[in-house]
């Protein structure tokens, strides 16, 4: 049996969000290729969803790169009506891909040398 | 710029927003003029609402409503560019492309240069009544009825591409696509056909990486133990080597701060993208899905395999309206009970303010970013309990409201929380702004006449 450890997506990914209107996009790239496979198994549309319910996103929609081990959500009216009409201190939704990164994720033991950060 | 298709062309851009440094662009020049090959700079000054702000600067003074930082960004390098051929591009007209010809001209004469040749690129702007018609087509019920503040079709690069062929020195645009800054010289270097795709979707690609200035090279990416950048307080802004084929290398000057790897290209390649197979811009539709991104070099990254499909038939048009006032106070609360003392200051403003509007209510240091307009994070008991022993925290309420005297009702209930809300509030400030609100919709690209106007 694998033995398996659960972190928050920042060790496995880093991230950076966009906004155009009120939608709002977040990049999730793996720090090393081996981490993409769990990416694309957790990193559902559903668990982002769930992630950003207090959003209320009308619709999550993933894209895989798996040629850049990157993928991009996009996340539809999650921006209170975006930049110019949003009543929310950052209204580019700027700080947004770092609600994403404390996604917790399982992950087989023995890719931890792979993580990102400051080794434990 | 020597129209030699075998030397690449190096473009650096210096700055990527309204209110960037002022400072980044000297390097970049310098680099560019040491290379020896030729190369364009490019500042990109226009976001979402910068249109706006710009038209409504413009109905107080005509002369305004272009880049406020103009001269500041221009006055260390126009010189030297104009001496060793660096041509500059610019979307820094916003919404008086003339005005600010004619203020780079002051500028140039004060510094005593040659006549400058500057192009100003028309047709973007569709603000005008003679328009109307063609936005209310096109929005049909989404049609503002408030008055109508600006409305600007995102152009493409063609007439950048003219403009520097027929000699200009500087081409002042309002709103161009911002790849477009970036492809439009290249169409001018090397001369590909419009509809070339693949090439228009590469060089596309390297305006992307660009047009945010630092965002590539360790801007908007640093964060300690994980993303460590060096020098971020003199960060080097890009330079795209772009090649026949329309590849790049990105790389920054020498002796600059930041870093340029795979990992702040791959985030800017997907900064505000949505579908990687089919990003829009008027030039082309870009590909990433096939795109690669490799290091050649110490801060220097390649970006190949990008592919285009023909360009759209419709172009965007974001409109502007004014949508009344938005207000603003915030309070602080220290040491014991903090928290509990700024939520029950939040509940006498929810109920003075009542039948007002929507008020959103923040503590800054239990919630306040991640919730949304209706702080539902705030009043989740679950969220509050987790947080209950902030010790410093600062009550933030927002509200927009059609009628100024109404929003200005919560600036005076704020305030009024010095004497009449909890113990030891204090640090109150304020803000009143008018509002804009914004829609966009397509038109079709025939009924948007652009062309450049050679300003001596």
């Amino acid at each position: 049996m694998t033995t398996t450890i659960t972190v928050p997506l920042y060790r496995l990914a880093h991230s950076r969000t966009g906004d155009k209107g009120n939608r709002s996009n977040i990049s999730v790239i793996a720090w090393h290729p081996a981490l993409w496979d769990v990416l694309v198994d957790q990193v559902t549309e559903a668990a982002v969803a769930q992630q950003f319910a207090q959003r209320r996103p009308r619709q999550v929609t993933r894209y895989l790169l798996p040629q850049l081990q990157a993928m991009n959500i996009v996340l539809d009216e999650v921006l209170d009506g975006g930049v110019n009409d949003s009543l929310n201190l950052d209204s580019h939704g700027k700080a947004l891909s770092y609600l994403l990164l404390d996604l917790p994720i399982t992950v087989p033991a023995h890719l931890a040398p792979y993580f990102g950060g400051p080794s434990v | 710029m020597p129209n030699d298709q075998k030397t690449n062309l190096l473009v650096g851009c210096a700055a990527g927003f309204s209110g960037d440094r002022t400072d980044a662009a000297l390097p970049v020049v310098q680099a560019l003029i040491a290379s020896g090959q030729p190369a364009v700079l490019i500042f990109e000054t226009l976001a979402e609402r910068t249109l706006a702000l710009a038209q409504l600067a413009r109905r107080t003074d005509p002369d305004a409503g272009y880049e406020p930082l103009l001269v500041d960004l221009l006055r260390p390098v126009l010189a030297q560019c104009l001496a060793h051929g660096v041509r500059i591009v610019s979307n820094f007209g916003a919404a008086n492309p003339h005005g600010a010809a004619r203020r780079i001209h002051a500028l140039a004469a004060k510094l005593g240069l040659a006549r400058l040749r500057i192009a100003v690129l028309q047709g973007d702007d569709l603000s005008g009544p003679e328009h109307r018609a063609l936005l209310q087509g096109a929005l049909g019920a989404a049609m503002p009825t408030e008055p109508i503040v600006s409305a600007n079709a995102y152009i493409g690069a063609q007439a950048i591409a003219d403009a520097l062929r027929a000699g200009a020195d500087i081409v002042v645009c309002g709103r161009v696509a911002d790849p477009s800054l970036v492809l439009g010289p290249a169409l001018a270097h090397y001369g590909w056909a419009l509809d070339d795709w693949d090439r228009l979707a590469r060089a596309t690609m390297a305006g992307h990486l660009l047009e945010c200035g630092a965002q590539v090279t360790g801007g908007y990416f640093a964060d300690p133990g994980y993303k460590d950048v060096a020098g971020l307080a003199q960060l080097g802004y890009p330079i795209a080597e772009i090649d026949a084929d329309g590849h790049c290398t990105i790389t920054k000057p020498p002796g600059t701060g930041g870093s340029i790897t795979e990992r702040t290209v791959k985030e800017q390649l997907l900064y505000e993208l949505h579908e990687p197979a089919a990003y829009l811009t008027p030039d082309v539709v870009a590909d990433i899905t096939t795109a690669r991104v490799t290091t050649v070099g110490s801060d220097a990254v390649r970006l190949e395999g990008v592919q285009g499909h023909a360009r759209p038939a419709t172009l965007k048009v974001n409109v502007c309206f004014e949508s009344g006032w938005f207000a603003e106070g915030e309070i602080s609360y220290a040491g014991p009970r903090a928290e509990a003392r700024a939520r029950l200051a939040g509940e006498v403003l929810r109920e003075r303010l009542q039948g007002l509007g929507p008020l959103r209510i923040d503590l800054i240091g239990v919630t306040s970013i991640f919730g949304d307009d209706t702080s539902r994070w705030l009043n989740d008991p679950a969220a509050g309990d987790a947080h209950n022993d902030t010790r410093d925290v600062r009550l933030r309420v927002a509200l927009q409201h059609r009628d100024h005297a109404s929003a200005q009702r919560l600036v005076r209930e704020v305030t009024a929380l010095y004497t009449c809300g909890p113990a030891g509030g204090g640090g109150v400030r304020t803000a009143m702004r008018p509002r804009l609100g914004t829609v966009s919709c397509l038109v079709p690209r025939e009924a948007v006449a652009v062309r450049f106007e050679m300003v001596d």
